[in-house]
């Protein structure tokens, strides 16, 4: 990765920028005001969520928060917030699991073996990058009324599984093809069978990387809106939750809940910075 | 070596879920948007949906936004990897901060640039603390779609320029240093270089985010309800409105295929307009 990066540098190292001394002044002014551009909409949310409900609706505000905890805590303590945070953890760690069960073993297949149909199941999980997803949601409501799925956690984690598996497919087929066929054969030669060879020596490679493409399908499902709106009721996820209430609930409520939704997914992506790139070199291809 | 049919057994579960809970549920939509209950062929529903008042404007709504952000954001995210790929300190700490939005869902970008527009919020705090204006503005009210509309492209750009970044910088990491130098060997200026080396070369990367982009767009809900309710309908709030609020699956159907054949339309469009010739592949 940071090879590939460098060869990058050398050949755009900067068609719109020169390398005189005001230009690097240029320059590192444009990407403080980039990040600013980032970070500032982040942290007046942050102002807000620690602010007094009262601060939270007065007007003019100010930029620094008295840190007061009374807004996250009526959050928290608003009917329905417990549960809805708790049927999104439900949903996503079930999207999480589902997602690499089924793409793991696929991406494994794409990158050690050349097989009649390969072609067509690169197309089918490509495809799905050309459809908005959410929209299956609705054919699904019906179909769910019939088999007894409808207002359930794992109808729901059905969903957004067929949102996070491409990905996870994706994800994983990088990950086996980083790793060197050779590395396996030798284990088949000391006496290992594929299954072995896979756990004794694939496995712990790959790890790292299967947990981050797990942590990625968590966040898709946790972020989910649209499907989450119309096929739960009773078991509404977070973002459900905030949704319904968006026309009806006092700004502190709104304010703390995007904070609360933002906060785990910010986390995760921390930890997942190192394979972002990665992931989408080959999601390219 | 290994049985003929390992490959097959290991792509089954993924094969069969998208059967299941993508390829059928299309089939299905199209069938709810096209039947009646009784199981008769009928038009109706379309009919239905395309005289309702709101239609027209749900429909050039979502076209602006579309024009609005993603011609944008794909400009911004090019010119902010350009930016990286120039840095010889800090890029790994500057790529995190430029990703993080990322990791935030639309419906939390859409509260978080409330908390900037809304009546009490921190523009009209800023304005008032300038001497600008002496009474909050209502950006947000119904007689303010200019705003509302501007916050929306605002959020959308903010949230989702990252994913753009993100597929464009590691498509440049793919591009072989051996072109710059061929290309610098033969007196092309930087300007030259970026124009006919590394965009061209950038072309499958381009292609990736456009079509991500683009369909991501054509479906953008939580932002808009969350900064305009129902100010400003796009056709995804029209499909929840029908589907959830006026209880009519059908015609909520009939948008869904609407926006089908549009996210078709476009990734075809898109892959044809960035494709690479045969030849030209790295």
């Amino acid at each position: 990765m940071s090879q590939s990066t460098q060869t990058a540098k050398l050949m755009v190292d900067g068609p719109v920028h020169g390398r005189g001394p005001w230009h690097r002044y240029v320059f590192t002014g444009i990407v403080v005001l980039l990040c600013l551009w980032v970070l500032v909409p982040i942290y007046l949310l942050v102002v807000n969520t620690l602010s007094s409900p009262a601060d939270v609706n007065a007007f003019p505000k100010r930029l620094v928060p008295d840190v007061n905890t009374e807004s996250v805590r009526f959050f928290l303590n608003f009917a329905g917030v417990g549960q809805a945070l708790w049927s999104s953890v439900k949903v996503a760690t079930l999207t999480m699991i589902l997602s690499i069960l089924a793409g793991a073993p696929a991406g494994y297949a794409l990158s050690r073996f050349d097989f009649r149909g390969k072609g067509s199941f690169r197309v089918l999980v490509l495809m799905t990058r050309a459809f908005p997803l959410p929209l299956l949601a609705l054919p699904l409501a019906v179909m769910y009324i019939r088999v007894g799925l409808d207002d359930s956690i794992l109808g729901l984690a059905l969903v957004h599984t067929t949102l996070a598996l491409p990905f996870a497919v994706l994800i994983t087929y990088s990950l086996f093809s980083g790793i060197p066929i050779e590395l396996e054969e030798a284990a088949w030669t000391l006496g290992c069978n594929r299954l072995e060879a896979f756990q004794k020596v694939i496995l712990p490679l790959v790890l790292p990387g299967i947990t981050a493409s797990a942590i990625f399908a968590f966040v898709i499902s946790w972020n989910e809106v649209f499907a989450a709106a119309v096929l739960t009721i009773e078991n509404r996820t977070l973002p459900a939750f905030l949704l319904q209430g968006l026309s009806v609930a006092p700004l502190h409520l709104k304010f703390a809940g995007g904070a609360v939704l933002v906060l785990p997914a910010l986390i995760f992506i921390f930890l997942v910075r190192k394979y972002l790139f990665s992931m989408w070199g080959i999601a390219n291809r | 070596m290994y049985p003929k049919s390992l490959p097959y057994l290991l792509l089954l579960p993924a094969t069969l879920f998208l059967v299941l809970f993508f390829l059928y549920p299309f089939t299905l939509v199209a069938w709810q948007a096209f039947t009646t209950d009784t199981g008769d062929f009928t038009g109706e529903f379309f009919q239905e949906m395309a005289t309702h008042w709101k239609f027209n404007t749900a429909m050039l709504n979502t076209f602006l936004l579309v024009l609005a952000v993603v011609p944008f954001q794909m400009v911004l995210a090019l010119y902010m990897a350009t930016l990286v790929n120039g840095m010889t300190r800090g890029r790994d700490f500057i790529l995190y901060i430029w990703t993080i939005p990322l990791g935030i869902s639309d419906l939390a970008a859409g509260l978080i640039w409330l908390a900037i527009f809304e009546q009490s919020g921190f523009l009209n705090s800023m304005l008032h603390g300038l001497g600008v204006i002496e009474q909050p503005v209502g950006f947000l009210g119904y007689q303010n779609k200019g705003t509302i509309f501007l916050a929306i492209v605002l959020a959308e750009t903010w949230r989702a320029t990252a994913i753009v970044l993100v597929i464009l910088v590691s498509g440049m990491g793919l591009i072989p240093k051996e072109y710059a130098e061929a290309a610098e060997v033969f007196g092309a200026s930087r300007w030259q270089r970026f124009i006919r080396v590394t965009l061209p070369m950038l072309k499958p990367s381009l292609q990736t985010a456009m079509i991500l982009r683009v369909i991501l767009a054509f479906e953008v809900f939580a932002v808009v309800v969350a900064l305009g309710g129902t100010n400003l309908p796009v056709l995804m709030s029209e499909v929840f409105t029908w589907q959830y609020e006026l209880r009519d699956a059908n015609v909520a159907a009939a948008y869904a295929l609407v926006i089908l054949a549009i996210s078709i339309a476009c990734t075809l469009v898109i892959m044809w307009a960035l494709r690479v010739p045969k030849g030209a592949r790295v």
